[in-house]
């Protein structure tokens, strides 16, 4: 599909017109692409890059710097560990590790058969009911490490 | 369109004849954590059902922010407007949905799912930035406006100069809740007094602390309240534009502040010539992306602009030189939270609270080994020890407490014998932690020190935006000195370089990142010391 053609790009375009094709307007621009195409694709920075007139590297360092920013896509199902200081220290560290040695990938990949991502989070801010994971969209709180080992195990079935 | 106090008077009094028309209210909490186990699903059907048994007459069924008590989640609470009474239930599952029918039907209550109001946790506090959490609906300007809402902004527009507003905040001792504690009313006059056609108001929504949550939830519960202090802080300033930089990862805060700066558009709050007066004021919203160095000020406003978040040598400070080089108040969400206290009461009200140099309240967002997990507003001076034993509970399952730690990765550890201090900015930088943003973390005895130093220190690495030497060097290198300690593996040497190359990170960085980076390393030393030596291989 050609930029032309491909609709998600018209949403791209419509956050850029929105804020005036300003080169402030290149961090909503990446958010929006983002939440279009699911990651940031080369094809996609480059896109931005040249819409608002700014130079390739500096669109790429931009969305580098940010972790919110991805630039490979996830996997059909995520796993997202939060990793904030209430959840660490109610043993976050361990439901990770699990994940890590069950897929045999670290925190941040993806699987090869492209079946899970292992993320992590910084904090979700659901500190009460550490610790959290979540799985595809959804939160599970106050989780023990059997308990996370089940529901990963319900997740990719 | 709103123009003057009487019209919102007119909203106001409306809004409360068709609640009227209601008895009862079911307040069901949509805040973070208790829309994590289904609450708003839970609104959504229970408002259903009222409507399916035609009790719409009785009772309202109302989404509100978040109250407080995350533990307890999910809360309703039954108000009864008559009596002005409210009952609070906390642990409320979907099966409980049908006996909140019968509450609001029959008046039988939930006895087992009741919750105590009688103690500290509800008695203790002191409420000015969440007094409208819990009580109010986010989505609803016409709430908040029955609750006093705006009536501080229209106030300042219709009866005071920029000078009164800015003198009235001075007079009212505010200092900034971001944790560097700047006096707020000093930081508006500095602006005020430069020349400038055009200045920015910025709010701090990049809540990046891990263990923090009060942002969030004042910006999920009362997002109006933070329009009002910033449009009440462009007057002021002669500002007519601002920005509210809110952290992508806090979508549900993202919705409920978009829909009030709507709603408050189509009102004439923001907009032209609010309240046919020559004051323009419009607020925008931008995104973060998870950069802990972006709650930095230079970096912040270098992420508003599209760049990469990398902070800048100050000075020259935003005052002078700040969103596009245009003079610039930067404030966090707490603190545009108080404002509009503080101008419906005036400055010496909120002088009366707190303590001498730390006027006012602070929110805690109580995380860790304690009974109480969430959200707490205190006076100023209240000691760590009743924060913590009596309003948080203490710790659960007769646990010993350890210590506690506030300020996240830039603060520090403050250890059970030092409990009775007051809380306020002076005496917690006194022992080597700051007041912070206000995350407060409970360790029982089961915490290593070291480890909790290590996973500050690791957390401080990866944020460090790599522009200045000693922070990107230097954290990576105290994260792997920290290691040895962990793995007992260090030498007698590792100890003096680990403390050595604290002074060196945090003299030498650029920003408040790396220069605060060592705090949890330096107060781990100084009050667990001996973890520190157990680490130490003897030959």
């Amino acid at each position: 599909m050609t930029v032309q053609t491909d609709d998600r790009y018209k949403m791209v375009e419509k956050t850029m017109k929105k804020l005036g094709y300003d080169r402030s307007a290149l961090i909503e621009t990446l958010h929006t692409a983002q939440e279009t195409f699911g990651y940031l694709e080369n094809e996609t920075l480059k896109f931005i890059a040249r819409r608002l007139k700014l130079p390739f590297s500096k669109v790429y360092g931009v969305a580098t710097f940010y972790h919110f920013f991805r630039l490979k896509p996830k996997g059909k199902h995520t796993a997202v560990v939060c990793m904030g200081t209430a959840c660490y220290i109610k043993g976050a560290t361990a439901i990770l590790e699990s994940l890590e040695s069950r897929f045999g990938i670290q925190a941040g990949e993806t699987t090869k058969d492209a079946l899970i991502s292992v993320l992590t989070a910084r904090c979700v801010g659901s500190c009460s009911l550490a610790p959290v994971a979540i799985y595809d969209n959804k939160s599970v709180g106050k989780l023990t490490l059997e308990e996370a080992e089940k529901t990963i195990e319900e997740l990719i079935k | 369109m709103i123009q003057s106090i009487e019209d919102l008077e007119e909203i106001a009094s409306k809004k409360k004849c068709t609640e009227q028309s209601c008895k009862d209210e079911l307040r069901v909490c949509i805040g973070s954590s208790c829309a994590a186990l289904g609450s708003q699903e839970m609104q959504k059907s229970l408002a259903k059902k009222v409507k399916e048994k035609e009790l719409q007459g009785k009772c309202k069924v109302k989404g509100v922010g978040c109250n407080g008590l995350c533990s307890a989640a999910i809360m309703v609470s039954s108000y009864d407007k008559a009596n002005k009474k409210e009952v609070i239930y906390g642990g409320i599952e979907t099966a409980d949905e049908d006996r909140l029918l019968a509450l609001i039907e029959n008046d039988i209550e939930l006895k087992d799912k009741l919750l105590d109001t009688n103690t500290p946790f509800f008695t203790q506090q002191k409420k000015i930035v969440l007094e409208n959490a819990g009580i109010v609906d986010p989505n609803d300007i016409d709430d908040y406006i029955a609750h006093d809402g705006y009536r501080a902004l229209f106030t300042a527009l219709e009866e005071m100069s920029s000078n009164e507003v800015i003198e009235e905040v001075k007079t009212s001792g505010l200092r900034g809740r971001g944790g560097g504690g700047y006096p707020t009313g000093l930081k508006w006059e500095t602006v005020l007094k430069v020349e400038s056609d055009q200045k920015y108001i910025v709010c701090n929504g990049d809540e990046g602390d891990p263990g923090a949550f009060m942002d969030r939830a004042v910006m999920e519960a009362d997002p109006h309240k933070i329009l009002e202090g910033m449009a009440i802080a462009g007057f002021a300033c002669g500002a007519s534009k601002g920005f509210i930089y809110v952290r992508a990862e806090y979508p549900i805060a993202v919705e409920k502040l978009n829909k009030a700066i709507t709603q408050a558009r189509k009102k004439g709050i923001l907009g032209n010539r609010i309240a046919n007066s020559n004051f323009d004021f419009d607020i925008e919203i931008r995104l973060g992306g998870g950069a802990f160095v972006c709650g930095e000020a230079t970096a912040l406003v270098a992420s508003i602009e599209g760049n990469r978040g990398n902070p800048r040598q100050k000075p020259p400070h935003l005052s002078d030189y700040g969103l596009w080089g245009e003079p610039t108040i930067l404030n966090n969400v707490e603190t545009f939270a108080n404002i509009a206290p503080i101008i419906r009461n005036g400055g010496a009200w909120y002088k009366a609270i707190g303590t001498e140099k730390s006027s006012g309240t602070k929110v805690f967002a109580l995380t860790g080994h304690i009974q109480n997990t969430g959200l707490v507003e205190v006076p100023m001076g209240i000691s760590l020890r009743d924060l913590i034993e009596k309003i948080g509970g203490g710790v659960p399952n007769g646990g010993k407490l350890k210590a506690i730690q506030t300020g996240g990765p830039s603060g520090g550890c403050i250890p059970e014998n030092m409990l009775d201090i007051p809380v306020d900015y002076d005496s917690l930088k006194a022992v080597g932690s700051i007041m912070g943003s206000g995350g407060l973390i409970v360790m029982d005895e089961s915490s290593n020190m070291v480890e909790v130093a290590r996973f500050f220190m690791d957390f401080s690495k990866s944020e460090s935006c790599g522009k200045c030497v000693p922070c990107r060097v230097g954290t990576t290198e105290l994260t792997e000195l920290l290691d040895k300690f962990i793995k007992k593996e260090a030498k007698q040497s590792d100890f003096d370089l680990l403390k050595e190359m604290c002074v060196v990170v945090q003299d030498a960085s650029l920003c408040g990142l790396g220069q605060t980076a060592p705090n949890p390393v330096l107060s781990t030393i100084k009050y667990f010391e001996k973890e520190y030596l157990e680490g130490i291989k003897n030959d």
